[in-house]
């Protein structure tokens, strides 16, 4: 399987050498220039300073204005006390810092990340984290539904309940939830892997293309084109691995898990001409 | 869009109208065309509160002859009244055209409704032992302002900050909607309804009345018809999310109530809050946080959830 690895079937596929029209464009990062995983706007920080931030009496637009001026001076350890559930709190942020909210966050939380590493002492509303890129988040508590929508990279972990349509979109990355979550969760899902410690709603993974789902709990019912795949040894290590790192743990062991993916028998990306593939993905 | 909230004080009164004025005023962004509430208050025997209106605050700015003709259909409103023997305890003005009567009676509650609606430009906001509902243009500052609500004593309430999507912006589609013609029972819903003329139509021939276009008031019909029928508030809910096709959270309330069911797809938010003697549930937190300022567990009911709590 060597020589089927992901770049050498992007270039088979001809992605690397035809040229692209209208704004759809693809950067290539090689992991061995370490210049090229951060933006080059991106400001230095170090993480062994830090500064707080009390967002009481300040409304969203500020709070985020603040965090930008923070890591614009330096600070990589930013801690935000009394987030008080506002909206869109921590999006957009491109770049690594350890960013910490004492609190709950609102609606869309921390969406379009690219880098940090995020903690969240409370709950956060609906679409939190949504499509970020890398990065990590950690919710102590619950989350709201469209948890994780159309992520394409990094963790993102909510230690208690999640509602539904988690992950709905969701085109890598992981999704971790300690609890439950709600229906439709893996909803079109296309790539990543997600894990439930808890139950499931109905219709899980409902016109998944592609990505896996693990259960640790009921699932109510699985989703139009979602099915039951065999556990290998690689999945119980990548969930014992993972898990651990957020300090969690499956209730009935990793080997107990259930294991959803595609049954591709749906109209999916497989059928696409390469060049259409191209387009989409 | 439209945003929804409710509270519960269990065993106890407190200003329901100030809690659940901020909490709307905190969902101002999801609904600026109007606001409603259904304050509970401290039931008194034999004594009904009717709220009502006999005309919509768009029509008080154009011409002269409305105000002449909202005094001639206040005066039968009160002919009528009087003739079906309602005893009128006291009267308010809460605006030129909106009032509250404390009225008593003990005959056929659905008669006097339709008989007072006959009234050109009437219609019965509310009947209730412990109901009071207030609806019209503006936010929730202003609606609460408007008819002196910022004080009102009671255990629980209801509330609607509404985006008019599909009917008029005029206080007939507003919400809350008082479930015709049973006492104390109102609802107000984020969402649409799908099967929202077929049900219509079968309501209506069933006898149940709809003053607004608005798909939101065939739930309030349709719990009304359900408890009619001998159905407990509860049940009729839970079977609401079987029959009302769409997407849709909504909250109900009761004398003695408050609840809430979300539809099987959960596409509406909701977040609660619970503590031993108090509840409180909005689509967003931000709504319970206007009360509750300090850091609190919230989370999101489920999908085809039904859920109710006693004051």
């Amino acid at each position: 399987m060597a020589e089927l690895d992901q770049a050498h079937e992007s270039y088979e596929l001809g992605m690397h050498t035809e040229q692209l029209s209208g704004r759809t464009q693809q950067v290539f990062f090689s992991a061995e220039e370490s210049d090229n995983l951060v933006y080059p706007w991106a400001p230095k920080v170090d993480f062994d300073k830090h500064a707080e931030l009390d967002a009481e009496s300040l409304d969203q637009q500020t709070v985020n204005a603040e965090i930008r001026r923070l890591m614009q001076e330096g600070f990589g350890t930013i801690t935000v006390r009394n987030p008080g559930a506002k909206h869109s709190l921590g999006v957009g942020i491109l770049n690594r810092v350890n960013l910490h909210f004492d609190g709950s966050l609102g609606y869309f939380g921390c969406g379009l990340l690219d880098g940090p590493n995020v903690t969240v002492s409370g709950r956060v509303g609906w679409s939190c984290g949504e499509n970020m890129m890398a990065g990590t988040i950690l919710i102590e508590k619950n989350g709201g539904s469209t948890f994780g929508a159309a992520i394409r990279g990094g963790d993102l972990v909510c230690k208690g309940d999640v509602g539904s349509r988690t992950g709905i979109d969701q085109k890598g990355g992981t999704i971790i939830v300690g609890g439950r979550a709600g229906a439709f969760s893996g909803f079109m899902m296309q790539r990543g892997r997600m894990v439930i410690l808890g139950d499931a709603g109905k219709n899980l993974g409902d016109s998944m293309y592609d990505g896996t789902i693990y259960v640790g709990g009921k699932i109510a019912d699985l989703g139009v084109d979602a099915v039951e795949g065999e556990m290998t040894d690689l999945d119980r290590d990548w969930l014992t691995r993972k898990l651990a790192q957020y300090g969690l743990e499956a209730p009935n062991g990793a080997e107990n898990m259930t294991k959803i993916v595609s049954g591709k028998q749906l109209w999916n990306y497989d059928n696409l001409e390469p060049t259409e593939k191209k387009l989409v993905l | 869009m439209c945003g929804i909230a409710g509270l519960i004080h269990r065993g106890k009164s407190s200003n329901v109208g100030g809690e659940l004025t901020a909490m709307l005023q905190a969902l101002k962004h999801r609904g600026p065309d109007s606001t409603g509430f259904a304050l509970y208050g401290n039931p008194s025997a034999g004594e009904h509160v009717l709220r009502f209106k006999v005309a919509e605050q768009e029509d008080m700015r154009h011409g002269f002859k409305i105000h002449d003709q909202v005094i001639e259909r206040r005066a039968e409103v009160n002919r009528r009244l009087d003739e079906l023997g309602a005893r009128r305890i006291s009267e308010e003005e809460a605006t030129e055209y909106a009032f509250r009567y404390w009225i008593a009676f003990d005959g056929d509650m659905k008669k006097l409704a339709d008989y007072v609606e006959d009234v050109e430009g009437a219609e019965i906001l509310s009947i209730g032992n412990a109901l009071e509902l207030i609806k019209d243009l503006g936010d929730a500052t202003v609606v609460s302002d408007q008819y002196g609500l910022g004080e009102f004593g009671g255990t629980h309430a209801i509330g609607h900050t509404r985006m008019a999507t599909e009917s008029d912006v005029d206080i007939r589609s507003a919400h809350p909607y008082w479930a015709y013609p049973f006492n104390d029972i109102s609802v107000v819903h984020n969402g649409q309804l799908t099967n929202y003329w077929g049900f219509r139509r079968e309501m209506e021939r069933r006898g149940h009345r709809f003053m607004s276009n608005c798909d939101s008031e065939l739930i309030a019909v349709y719990l009304a018809d359900r408890v009619e029928r001998g159905e407990d508030l509860e049940d009729a809910m839970r079977r609401s999310v079987d029959e009302l096709d769409g997407v849709f959270t909504y909250v109900v309330a009761t004398a003695d109530k408050l609840g809430m069911a979300k539809d099987v797809m959960a596409a509406k938010p909701m977040v609660l809050y619970e503590s031993e003697d108090f509840v409180a549930l909005a689509s967003e937190e931000v709504a319970i946080r206007s009360v509750f300022p300090h850091e609190i567990d919230t989370y999101d009911p489920y999908e085809g959830e039904v859920m109710v709590w006693q004051s």
